[in-house]
């Protein structure tokens, strides 16, 4: 069986909150509920990065080991879904939650927190009727055998979404093609960025990826 | 007329996207190869071990989403998960469960603490009309936020695979919704009881060798004790600070609306778990005490009149004092329309 998963290759991503905007539409989520996000850091300096984040589809979720109603359970696909007619918008899912995914539409009194709501990794939920499932938790595209609309419209397919052998692959040769020397969490090295050798270093930085080879 | 209107549109439009050409051209930056620093200020960022550290430092990020204060990691949550459901949750059974069990082999080997005497028959006013309703309406209050604080801590364990998951997302969504709502009811009213009650739960010489007899059940003598025996008076302080913090700790969790972050309400829900575990396993030796296990101890409390013999034996201090001053109610029946009645507080 496959286990789904996110992979957001860094260096890739350009904050164009592309992916952010397809979540929105395809799910069509209540107001003020963005399933995914896009962090940047360092914003404005040269040592800016962004990644897309989402639900991350733990294999040992967190939300799941905390729920009080254990509303969680993981498809098959390692998909982790909620049951929304179970849950009681305690919030514990967001404390434990390393990526910020859950989040509660802030309807009821006293800021009492309506059912949660996260990524469904476009998978639906449980329910009885398509319409219904659609309402609660947006789009099933998994059931179509289509993988999530944020992935499938990155432009430049930083985010990729599959199982996860067949995406760290790509990832796995994006990152043997770019010559990076500690794996694929590194990149060009801080020191090269500086020094009597920067210009030296500067073809291996401005990578373009029209190149046929990294030499060629 | 048509045709001419629209050749004029065109050649506007060519006349701009010209203008745009030269504009675009004149603008373009230089080539870079020779200006290494520039190249360098727009070169795409790096990911490396250092971007990972600041991940984990949860500093100098922004997130897209509206009013977002969330870093891309957050390492706090697995802590959160680790102490709530590898100490707290186990060890509040182990702290409950321990509790009963000594409460039950206490009640089967030593028994009741009955009168030592026959009873007189006279009462003495303990606790006024409004104390008893105070009591009582914390006393439920308390009972119900622990079930349902139980249900949310315990119940998934239990319930849903005994009644199926209809009946347990009714469940739960009660204890959550009593939880909530009756939360800061029992606080306010916690607070007003522990201010009513301030005066005579203040520490005395006496209640330091209440202690070392153990209660009364180290040597044969009773301990003095004056309104509030020391035992009851720990029971007082430990609502009175151990409490405020379940107060505390409550409201920040239950009204998410003040700015709060969600490391603080980890931090509310630990505080949460543990002192109200605590109050729970104690409260039991209360409910204990006050029932089976003192004689004419629950009629205190129930009707407001205890019986003279009671008096004298377990609270003889407060006895002597009532006994002394004129006026104060002893009488064979409780009276009718006792609202209006003062019980007898020294100190």
């Amino acid at each position: 069986m496959a286990q789904m998963k996110f992979l957001c290759d860094a260096e890739r991503c350009i904050e164009c909150n592309g992916c952010v905007t397809a979540c929105k539409n395809a799910n069509e989520t209540d107001w003020g509920i963005q399933r995914r996000r896009v962090v940047t850091l360092d914003d404005g300096k040269p040592s800016e990065v962004s990644i897309s984040v989402a639900c991350m589809h733990c294999d040992d979720a967190p939300c799941m080991a905390v729920c009080p109603t254990d509303c969680f359970y993981k498809t098959d696909d390692g998909i982790v879904l909620h049951d929304k007619d179970i849950c009681i918008g305690c919030g514990y899912c967001l404390y434990a939650c390393p990526f910020g995914a859950p989040q509660f539409p802030k309807e009821e009194a006293f800021g009492e927190r309506g059912k949660m709501d996260k990524c469904t990794f476009c998978a639906g939920g449980p329910a009885e009727t398509k319409e219904e499932e659609y309402e609660k938790y947006g789009a099933n595209r998994i059931a179509e055998g289509k993988l999530p609309l944020c992935a499938e419209m990155c432009s430049t397919k930083a985010l990729l979404a599959g199982d996860a052998q067949t995406i760290s692959d790509i990832f796995r040769q994006r990152v043997v093609y770019r010559g990076h020397e500690d794996g694929g969490w590194s990149s060009v090295e801080k020191a090269q960025m500086s020094g009597p050798d920067v210009s030296a270093n500067l073809d291996e930085m401005a990578y373009d990826a029209t190149r046929a080879t990294r030499e060629g | 007329m048509h045709t001419l209107m629209q050749c004029l549109w065109r050649l506007r439009m060519i006349g701009a996207v010209l203008l745009l050409a030269v504009l675009a051209a004149s603008l373009a930056p230089p080539s870079s190869a020779a200006e290494p620093d520039e190249e360098i200020g727009q070169a795409v960022g790096t990911v490396d071990a250092d971007t990972w550290r600041q991940v984990k430092s949860g500093e100098n990020f922004i997130d897209s989403r509206h009013d977002s204060t969330y870093n891309l990691i957050n390492p706090s949550g697995e802590t959160w998960r680790q102490i709530r459901n590898e100490w707290i949750s186990p060890a509040g059974l182990i702290a409950i469960g321990g509790m009963l069990a000594i409460l039950i082999i206490f009640y089967l080997v030593v028994g009741r603490n009955d009168l030592d005497h026959e009873r007189t028959g006279r009462k003495i006013l303990r606790w006024t009309a409004l104390e008893r309703s105070l009591h009582w309406t914390v006393a439920t209050l308390f009972i119900a936020l622990s079930l349902t604080g139980l249900n949310l801590l315990y119940g998934k364990f239990v319930f849903r695979h005994i009644f199926g998951d209809v009946f347990w997302a009714n469940m739960i969504m009660g204890s959550k919704l009593i939880h909530n709502y009756a939360g800061p009811v029992f606080g306010i009213l916690l607070i007003v009881i522990l201010a009513k009650w301030l005066k005579m739960n203040l520490p005395k010489k006496h209640d330091w060798e209440w202690f070392k007899q153990g209660g009364g059940m180290v040597g044969d003598k009773h301990p003095d004790a004056g309104f509030a025996n020391a035992g009851e008076k720990v029971w007082f302080w430990l609502l009175a600070s151990v409490g405020l913090l379940v107060i505390v700790s409550g409201f920040v969790l239950d009204f998410p609306i003040f700015g709060q972050t969600r490391d603080n309400m980890q931090w509310a829900n630990m505080f949460h778990g543990v002192t109200s575990l605590i109050l729970m396993t104690v409260a039991l030796g209360h409910i204990y005490i006050g029932t089976l296990g003192t004689e004419g101890a629950f009629e205190g409390m129930a009707t407001g009149y205890v019986d003279e013999t009671w008096a004298k034996q377990h609270h003889n201090l407060w006895y002597e004092e009532v006994k002394n001053s004129a006026g104060q109610p002893q009488q064979s029946d409780p009276p009718v329309g006792d609202d209006t009645a003062t019980a007898h507080r020294p100190n």
